[in-house]
């Protein structure tokens, strides 16, 4: 039973009222896509267990789509974000300990 | 005999008798009894029959830690199995019933089982019932459900409330002990918001019992004191009759509130499940004693030693005139002084210890009580009740008995265990204390919450310190922690217990006890496990404290091992010469003891069992013989039932009348979406596999919609309302989901693109207003041109019918000529009651779901949900016309590209008709030549919508076939659940008016 | 209007919903917000919802706000505002039927709903408009006095809301909220 804060609402909501949606940041892959490409768009998720970007909506307050950084294992939420990023914020990702992409 | 004496009982009032009934017994206690505490004081040490061998129980505790005396309580509505006695408080009129045996409590025949028991020992269940096969379903199985399940479960419906209750806080402080009490004074005065729950009804804990003494004054007086100075402070809040049951993630707490004073049957909640959401919480729920294994250790009137001691202060029950109390450790000596100044006798005082010398000791050394060290009790004499004791060296096998003592009752203890539970339930970990001989909780390994910090704590008992000083000492520091705090925010009140000396780890007495009297001392009293039992299990190679655990089911009964487990797995770590700590302890879960069923369900039951979704002619329907169908969460009519007619008789009678004359369908559940906005078309062609950013204002156009992995998800009529807005209509239960997903893509993917959606779903009532005669029905309403001209099939327009204004879709689900009429919801049932008046001299009557289903059919139209179901693509139902080839992307678009999407011989549909005319069973499948890799009959296709079509008066069904429509006129078989085949024509899916004539009549 | 449930503690009463005007747009755009206050609307800050020209605003969403407003006056609002929003990227509905409104009234209102949302009630202010799940279904409501709360859900289910704010509503007394 999770708490997040919607950052659109400033809101830290309930799991109850949120709806989640799986691993964040993914690209869409369209018709040009290769298989490979296409099958790991649509199928191939890294369920880690530790850090995890996340896709939650708050569907019973403003109805917004946020992520989410947290440890899967603990739990802790290292921060919320936007839905419209296309990578976790720098800062989040030092609080979780992780190294930003290149 | 247990007795209640003539003096003290702090918790109980002597002016107030109570009657009750014991399994049809009149028995009388007083108020502020449990029902334990009344049974003892009718000298019901009977109390119920253990689970395997059906050995008699009487109560052993004081709380709820108690595993065997635990009764149905209440009867009919109000019945409830597995009641604790020790924890329910005693009601006037209370109807308590025992449990586990038959014929009854006195006479049991499932008794016979403890003579066999030597050939029920552990894994007998898995070893006996496994040959030969064929015997489990017809004689084990049988002859086990028979004899399992604790208690019955009630056969009629729960008469009582219940509610939920959500609560945020500071600080929760779980147990109102004075550990609680003292960390609620600390916390209070700092400001935070803090809730305290005690599960009994009275605060103070055992303190009160022990004798301790604080700030110089009983326990009771400052128990008295710190409540009231609690009350006083607005930030805190109190609440006792309340357990905490379980703690989650992020600080997510249940508790379980059973208010004492609730009437059964009244509207008043009979429980509330507080859903608390704490900062941080403070766990100090104190200690629970252990019993001590010796051979008879179950018999009736062998009790907790710290129990005996709660029954004669607290309401003045003696379980026994003469109490031989064994231990391994001082407390127990407590329990001594409680009897002797209750006035009753204390034979001995068996210690198992080699020596016996402290402050508390020589207390009742003083006193002159005998003292037995190095002594072991080797069998309790008794059956029903304990008659005496036979002792023995603790050193020995147990065969030489020194000495036979007369008594009526034994208090036992074996050491205390602080109640680490709630601790452990989100993930605090444990240690072991050698010293002390308890697991602890560990203070570098407390659960961590959402920010990553510790957000649970104990304090007190429940932390490993059972000093009254140290444990007030424990709280305020516990506070200070869990608040963060930079100093004490009070100085913790004082007190000084006398002295006690070491325990000693004995795990089984005497130490060598040979088979035949460790065959008799019982680890978990409530599923009958044996210290044999747990010895066997290693022997057999059980390691793992978890197998073991459910191999012999020891810490799996209703009590969930609170006295057996520390025990268990001590006996476990001894067989396998292995120390405590690294055998472990099994998984502590919530919730702590049982959680009432309707608790759990709160307000969800009966009409709030489930949102019912009304439209705004549901009430009409239902005056009007609707037999309803669940369609989400709505509730649509299947069809309108007239008197002495079935439901058959009805949807034929509405598919025929609309057909012929005129049908009305309340549409209203279709969802209505809005998409507005620039790019509202260039993100329509996105979401459906047409073309929608070519559709003219004022026009319709049937769309498909499908998810990113290529499968059809929904389907609807879109309108264009202007160059930036559409209007898309959803299936009935796609509304929510479909905006859902149409929001999903605005936000996360393509969020530069300007388009705003919304559900307008629930502002309209629609209308269907179908047949022949429907354009007739709208021009007596009058006020619009709905001619051909006027409005062409898929075409739409605004205006004023009967006075209302309304926007009208020419659109057919049905073939025939249709109109759909919009109106805001507040007019629909103004509107519908007009077009059933006027509908009246055109024939007209309403039409239900299964009627509008059988019409599509008959068209040839697919359903989602009978033609779909999540595998199935568009190419597969041809409707590949409805598939743009222009656009480069769609959802779905690459997903249909993959091999298995083009693959030639996915099953495509077709129409069926049996050749006997017998209506096909839905979701039958086609059989073809051959067996599959699994050697079973290869399927080459499944009907997925079949009727008896009352138009055409034969069956149609519409179904799956591997290149069905290649097939055209082929007959081919469909099995049936009773091994049977209907051959069946493949024909084309539109089986009635293929020219659509009907639809521009 | 009649009260669905009267105790000494709490009243449950069926309002007429009023007219409802719901407006998509981006808040934070100076121009759009213009265009409001032109129309006697204020654009209210997160979570908020206050009073305006018109009659009330409430913040929905960072996009979304609903005008509450007299039965009478949303059809000539609704149009002077998708007027005056013409050639500016936003949305303007009439939905005065979508929704039922309650008032839930009285020293147990907040226990009521605490009983059926999982939201700290003991600290909701005035002036807030909290959207959140009444037991299984959306809901959204606020407090103008800080005792009395409205309370607005889908029509479809205005028959449950009925049901579970009744239920919660009839024994409220004693029961404290931290």
């Amino acid at each position: 039973m999770l708490t997040l804060t919607c950052p659109y609402c400033g809101l830290q909501a309930d799991e109850t009222e949120l709806h989640g949606g799986g691993e964040a940041h993914l690209t869409r892959f369209g018709p040009d896509s290769s298989d490979d490409e296409f099958e790991a768009y649509l199928f191939l998720r890294q369920n880690p267990r530790g850090v995890h970007a996340e896709r939650w909506r708050h569907v019973y307050g403003c109805g917004k789509w946020f992520h989410a950084l947290r440890d899967t294992t603990t739990l802790q939420v290292f921060g919320t974000y936007p839905a419209q990023t296309l990578t976790p914020p720098a800062d989040l990702l030092k609080a979780a300990g992780v190294e930003p992409a290149a | 005999m247990s007795t209640r004496l003539a003096t003290g009982g702090r918790l109980i009032d002597c002016t107030h008798t109570t009657r009750f009934t014991f399994n049809g017994h009149a028995m009388t206690g007083l108020a502020g009894d449990t029902l334990a505490s009344a049974l003892l004081a009718n000298d019901q040490m009977l109390v119920g029959r253990s689970f395997k061998y059906h050995r008699p129980r009487g109560i052993v505790a004081s709380g709820p830690e108690e595993p065997n005396a635990l009764v149905g309580l209440g009867k009919g509505r109000f019945f409830e199995p597995n009641q604790r006695t020790t924890t329910t408080p005693l009601r006037d009129g209370a109807s308590l019933t025992s449990q586990n045996h038959w014929p009854s409590l006195e006479a049991d025949i499932g008794a016979l089982n403890q003579i066999l028991a030597p050939g029920l020992t552990a894994g007998f269940y898995y070893k006996t019932f496994m040959h030969p096969r064929p015997f489990w379903k017809h004689v084990f199985e049988p002859f086990i459900r028979q004899s399992a399940g604790l208690g019955k479960a009630p056969t009629e419906k729960d008469g009582d409330v219940y509610e939920h209750l959500y609560a945020h806080c500071d600080l929760l402080i779980v147990g109102g002990g004075v550990a609680g009490l003292q960390a609620a004074l600390a916390a209070g005065t700092s400001g935070a918001r803090v809730l305290l729950v005690e599960q009994t009804g009275h605060w103070g804990g055992r303190a009160p019992v022990d004798g301790a003494q604080i700030d110089g004054q009983p326990a009771d007086d400052w128990v008295a004191a710190a409540v009231a100075d609690l009350e006083a402070l607005p930030n805190v809040t109190l609440k006792r009759h309340t357990q905490g049951s379980g703690v989650y993630d992020h600080g997510y707490v249940l508790a379980t509130e059973l208010p004492p004073d609730h009437v059964p049957g009244s509207d008043t909640a009979r429980a509330r499940l507080w859903k608390i959401r704490a900062k941080q919480v403070l766990v100090a729920t104190g200690a629970i004693e252990r019993p001590l294994s010796f051979a008879g250790n179950d018999i009736p009137g062998v009790m907790l030693a710290g129990a005996v001691r709660d029954y004669v202060v607290n309401w003045a029950i003696s379980p026994g005139a003469r109490t031989v109390i064994v231990t391994n450790n001082d407390d127990a000596y407590r329990t001594a002084l409680t009897l002797l100044d209750a006035g009753q006798e204390v034979p001995v005082i068996v210690d198992a210890r080699e020596a016996a010398q402290s402050a508390l000791i020589d207390q009742a050394r003083v006193r002159g009580v005998r003292i037995l060290t190095g002594t072991a009790i080797a069998k309790v004499k008794g059956g029903k009740r304990v008659t005496g004791v036979a002792l023995c060296a603790m050193n020995t096998g147990g065969s030489a008995v020194t000495e036979i003592i007369d008594c009526e009752a034994v208090a036992m203890s074996g050491g205390w265990s602080p109640a680490v539970h709630l601790f452990s339930h989100c993930g605090g970990k444990l240690y072991w204390d050698d010293a002390r001989a308890m697991f602890r909780p560990d203070p570098a390994r407390l659960p961590t919450g959402h920010d990553g910090q510790p957000f649970v704590r104990t304090a007190g008992a429940a932390n490993g310190h059972f000093d009254t000083g140290a444990i007030l000492h424990d709280a305020v520091a516990a506070t200070q922690a869990a608040l963060k705090l930079d100093r004490a925010p009070i100085a913790p009140s004082q007190a000084q217990d006398p002295a006690e000396g070491p325990i000693a780890p004995i795990w089984v007495m005497p130490a060598q006890a040979r088979y035949e009297l460790r065959s008799k001392m019982w680890l978990d009293f409530q599923n009958d496990v044996k210290v044999s039992d747990v010895q066997l299990a290693a022997r057999e190679g059980y390691e793992s404290v978890e197998h073991t655990k459910r191999y012999t089911t020891l810490g799996m009964a209703t009590d969930q091992g609170k006295l057996s487990n520390i025990n268990g797995l001590a006996v476990l770590s001894e067989a396998l010469d292995k120390p405590i700590p690294e055998v472990g302890t099994t998984t502590f879960r919530p919730p702590y003891t049982p959680v009432p069923m309707g608790a759990i369900a709160g307000e969800a039951r009966d009409a709030a069992f489930q949102p019912l979704r009304r439209t705004p002619m549901h009430e009409w329907h239902a005056t009007h013989g609707a037999h309803w169908e669940p369609v989400g969460h709505w509730r649509r009519p299947y069809c309108y039932l007239r008197a002495g007619e079935s439901i058959d008789e009805a949807v034929h009678r509405e598919v025929k009348n609309t057909r012929q004359a005129l049908g009305f369908l309340d549409a209203s559940t279709l969802g209505k979406i809005i998409v507005k906005g620039p790019d509202a078309g260039r993100f329509l062609d996105m979401l459906y596999t047409n073309m929608m950013s070519s559709l003219k204002p004022g026009k319709c156009r049937y769309g498909l919609m499908c998810t990113e992995n290529g499968f059809l998800t929904d389907d609807g009529v879109v309108a264009r309302i202007d160059d930036d807005t559409f209007l898309c209509h959803t299936t009935t239960g796609g509304a929510d989901r479909i905006h859902a997903h149409m929001e999903d893509w605005l936000q996360c993917e393509w969020w530069d693109w300007k388009v705003y959606t919304a559900n307008v779903t629930e502002q309209y009532a629609q209308i269907a207003v179908v047949g022949p005669n429907a354009r007739k029905l709208l021009d007596k309403l009058g006020g619009m041109d709905v001619s051909n001209a006027a409005l062409p099939f898929m075409g739409w327009i605004d205006g004023t019918l009967g006075g209302f204004p309304v926007r009208v879709y020419r659109i057919s689900f049905s073939g025939e000529l249709s109109f759909e009429v919009r109106v805001v919801a507040g007019q629909g049932r103004a509107l519908w009651d007009r077009m059933m008046e006027l509908g009246l001299h055109l024939g007209g009557m309403p039409y239900g779901t299964e009627a509008l289903h059988i019409m599509r059919a008959e068209k040839g139209f697919i359903m989602i949900g009978d033609e779909t179901d999540g595998t199935v693509i568009p190419q597969d139902l041809g409707l590949g016309w409805a598939i743009s080839k222009k656009k480069t992307d769609y959802l779905g678009k690459r997903a249909q590209q993959r091999a298995h999407m083009v693959d030639p011989n996915r099953w495509q549909l077709v129409g069926l008709e049996t050749l006997d005319g017998t209506v096909l069973p839905d979701g039958a499948y086609a059989v073809g030549t051959g067996d599959n890799a699994h050697g079973q009959r290869k399927t080459i296709g499944r009907v997925t919508s079949t009727y008896m079509s009352p138009t055409l008066g034969r069956s149609i069904a519409m179904g799956l076939v591997e290149h069905g429509p290649d097939r055209m006129g082929e007959v081919i078989q469909f099995a049936t659940t009773s091994g049977m085949t209907i051959d069946t024509r493949i024909v084309s899916p539109v089986f009635f008016d293929p020219e659509g004539e009907k639809l521009n009549a | 209007m009649p009260d669905l449930l009267e105790t000494p503690e709490t009243t449950v009463t069926d309002l007429p919903p009023g007219g409802m005007i719901l407006l998509r747009g981006s808040l934070a755009d100076a121009a759009f917000a213009e265009v409001l206050t032109g129309c006697g609307i204020s654009v209210p800050g997160t979570r908020q919802i206050v009073p305006c020209t018109v009659g009330q605003v409430g913040w929905m969403s960072p996009d979304e706000l609903l005008v509450f407003c007299e039965a009478t006056a949303s059809a000539d609002l609704a149009l002077r505002l998708d007027a005056a929003l013409s050639g500016q990227h936003a949305l303007v509905l009439r939905v005065d039927d979508m929704r039922a409104r309650f008032r839930i009234a009285g020293p147990g209102a907040r226990v009521a709903l605490a009983k059926l949302c999982p939201v700290d009630m003991a600290r909701i202010a005035p002036a807030e408009l909290r959207r959140t799940r009444l037991a299984q279904i959306p809901a959204a409501f606020w407090t103008e006095n800080g005792a009395d709360f409205d309370l607005v859900c889908f029509r479809s289910v205005a028959g449950y809301a009925r049901n579970v704010l009744t239920r919660a509503a009839r024994h409220t007394q004693g029961i404290v909220l931290p």
